[in-house]
């Protein structure tokens, strides 16, 4: 035996950025041969797009030098041979894509909108917040604040909602959808799994009546049909009325989510609440909820990326949603034929916020295991 | 005798569908008593002391506990609860809390009692239990014998007058189980009453004043852990305890 009892290493090839490289690169012939596939791929592709959306792309200006007002003044229809994309179109447009036709001297009450509902999420993102509980009262009042700001009263000039559009709308409809059908998801769920038969059965046939029906349909029977139900007088405003089949469509969604957390917590759990004296409120709240929706983290996220993205059906009842506006763009004679730019511009801002949501729960899922074990039974 | 009687069960008939789980069970048990059920799998020990905190729900007889009948009253229901702590086999930690957190919860949410006076008593029962070094691990980070430990002082927390154990030990590794029985033993000792359903018949010999033996959704013997050990009357008894102390 070695009296110095060293402490062996593993072998070097195993280790470190070659190791790495060996082991998932280039670990036999056919994976070699891939690796350098991709890699030649990548070698053609990457410097094409680069040079289409940045280098060779106009801004504001062409190659010229003059500023773009409409398609015609882009490089790429000047001289086909050498122009990238004419994001010019985006610059132009930018406040309608952002704003809709918000009236541009209320337009800081949106900008203030924005602003607040960062700081609104805030607390929910980072738990080791400073005054976060502060911050979540905030959180709690953000709705009511908004609602004011943006449509009016209270003082504020009226800003009717078919003067609403691009992003604005896009921001509403999917928060509030997302904000909304949570609760009432639970609550479907729950009551979906109650022992009472009347109210497990509404609440199943909601959800299956609701899961079973189109967006699109649901969209039209909020434009057409809610009014009918509605006692004569009453106008719903048409946001409104979106907003009300957004959400229960979500929250249908929402609830067979939870439903599937729900079953996944063991009956030990509810025995051990009972035993412990816990109503059947205080049970669901602090044992059982609590468990299944850490559980469901991944399709809760799944569902709300979806119906995020889902919005944009809304320009079916003719609002004007982010899409909207970049359709409406190209409907203009000025900016025909720049479905390219457009349609990428949408793109990407729709994948910068579903992306962040996604990493959003990531970061959750990963902080919310730390020390537990759960399942290990 | 009935007079003195803490839990008290009259001709109790369970089914699970068709299968006739508990048949005619009567069982007296006096304050500071400690009983022992053991039996055969399927035998309806379990599902008897279910019964008593209602988890399960008996469908003939009476089941009377500390004054208070067991009836569809909700009311009656959640008092009993309050009554009876217990104690399971798979220990049903609250795994997203800890170890504190899971003694302080009842506690707090139920009894209404201030958090630092409920963190204080948290550490007393984990003083009891032996493990106050753990209270702010994660259940998933202790072992079964630690894990059940916490379980007890869990339902000690809500100061209960009985305590039912449903198999405590029944899913430790051999060198736990020994852990969780000092534990219940102190607690025998200091007077709880106790209903425990277990195989472990050292156990029994040390802290039962009654023995209950179960077969077939019928209590088939009851009698002193002497008279129980050393001279059974029923024939299955004998065949059970043959088969038990075989090992």
């Amino acid at each position: 035996m070695n009296e110095l009892n060293e402490v062996r290493k593993p072998p070097v090839a195993t280790t470190g950025i070659i190791g790495w490289l060996r082991i998932n690169l280039f670990f036999n012939w056919t994976n070699s041969l891939i690796t350098l596939f991709v890699i030649y791929c990548l070698y053609q592709f990457i410097p094409w797009i680069l040079d289409w959306t940045i280098f060779s792309a106009d801004f504001k200006y062409n190659y010229l030098g003059e500023q773009i007002t409409n398609q015609e003044m882009c490089s790429r229809n000047l001289d086909p041979e050498n122009g990238g994309a004419c994001w010019a179109v985006i610059y132009v447009r930018f406040y309608q894509f952002i704003y809709g036709f918000y009236p541009k001297v209320e337009v800081w009450r949106v900008n203030l909108a924005y602003v607040m509902l960062a700081f609104a999420l805030l607390p929910l993102l980072y738990a080791k917040l400073p005054y976060r509980k502060y911050f979540l009262y905030f959180t709690y009042i953000f709705p009511v604040i908004a609602y004011f700001l943006l449509n009016g009263g209270l003082g504020f000039t009226e800003v009717s909602t078919n003067k609403w559009g691009g992003l604005l709308v896009t921001l509403v409809l999917g928060c509030t959808g997302i904000a909304l059908a949570f609760p009432i998801g639970i609550m479907l769920a729950l009551g979906r799994r109650s022992k009472l038969p009347v109210i497990s059965m509404m609440c199943t046939l909601f959800i299956e009546f609701i899961r079973g029906v189109p967006l699109i349909t649901l969209l039209f029977f909020g434009m057409v049909m809610l009014p009918l139900f509605l006692p004569e007088g009453i106008d719903m405003d048409g946001l409104v009325r979106v907003l009300v089949a957004v959400t229960l469509f979500q929250s249908a969604y929402m609830a067979e989510v939870i439903r599937g957390g729900l079953q996944a917590i063991p009956p030990g759990q509810y025995e051990a609440a009972k035993s412990l004296g816990m109503s059947y409120w205080r049970m669901n709240l602090l044992i059982i909820l609590p468990q299944a929706i850490r559980i469901s983290i991944p399709p809760i996220v799944n569902t709300s990326i979806g119906l995020f993205k889902d919005t944009t059906l809304v320009i079916i009842v003719g609002i004007l949603d982010l899409l909207g506006i970049g359709r409406g763009t190209l409907a203009d004679t000025n900016w025909l034929g720049l479905s390219y730019e457009i349609y990428f511009f949408v793109s990407l801002v729709f994948f910068i916020f579903t992306f962040g949501m996604s990493r959003y729960s990531l970061y959750l899922e990963k902080k919310l295991k730390t020390g537990i074990n759960m399942g290990a039974d | 005798m009935s007079e003195e009687s803490i839990i008290s069960l009259k001709n109790v008939n369970k089914w699970f569908g068709d299968f006739h789980v508990l048949q005619d069970v009567n069982l007296e048990v006096k304050k500071k008593e400690r009983i022992v059920v053991c039996g055969p799998s399927g035998s309806g020990k379990s599902t008897m002391i279910r019964c008593i905190n209602r988890l399960e729900e008996h469908q003939e007889g009476s089941i009377v506990v500390d004054g208070i009948e067991l009836t569809g009253n909700l009311k009656n229901i959640d008092n009993v609860r309050k009554e009876v702590g217990m104690v399971f086999q798979q220990f049903n930690l609250f795994p997203h809390l800890s170890v504190k957190e899971n003694i302080t919860l009842a506690p707090i949410w139920v009894k209404k009692m201030p958090k630092a006076e409920a963190e204080e008593l948290a550490m007393r029962q984990l003083e009891i239990v032996k493990i106050p070094e753990q209270a702010n691990k994660y259940p998933g980070q202790l072992s079964g014998g630690q894990q059940q430990r916490v379980a007890i002082a869990r339902s000690l927390a809500m100061n209960p007058n009985i305590m039912l154990f449903d198999e405590p030990t029944s899913a430790l590794d051999p060198e736990m189980i020994k852990e969780v029985l000092d534990v219940m033993v102190d607690l025998a000792n200091g007077g709880m009453t106790m209903i425990v359903v277990t195989h472990e018949m050292g156990f029994a010999k040390t802290v039962a004043d009654r023995m209950v033996f179960m077969d077939e959704g019928k209590i088939v013997e009851e009698a002193s852990p002497d008279k129980f050990f050393n001279n059974p009357e029923s024939d299955r008894t004998k065949l059970f305890l043959s088969q038990i102390l075989h090992q």
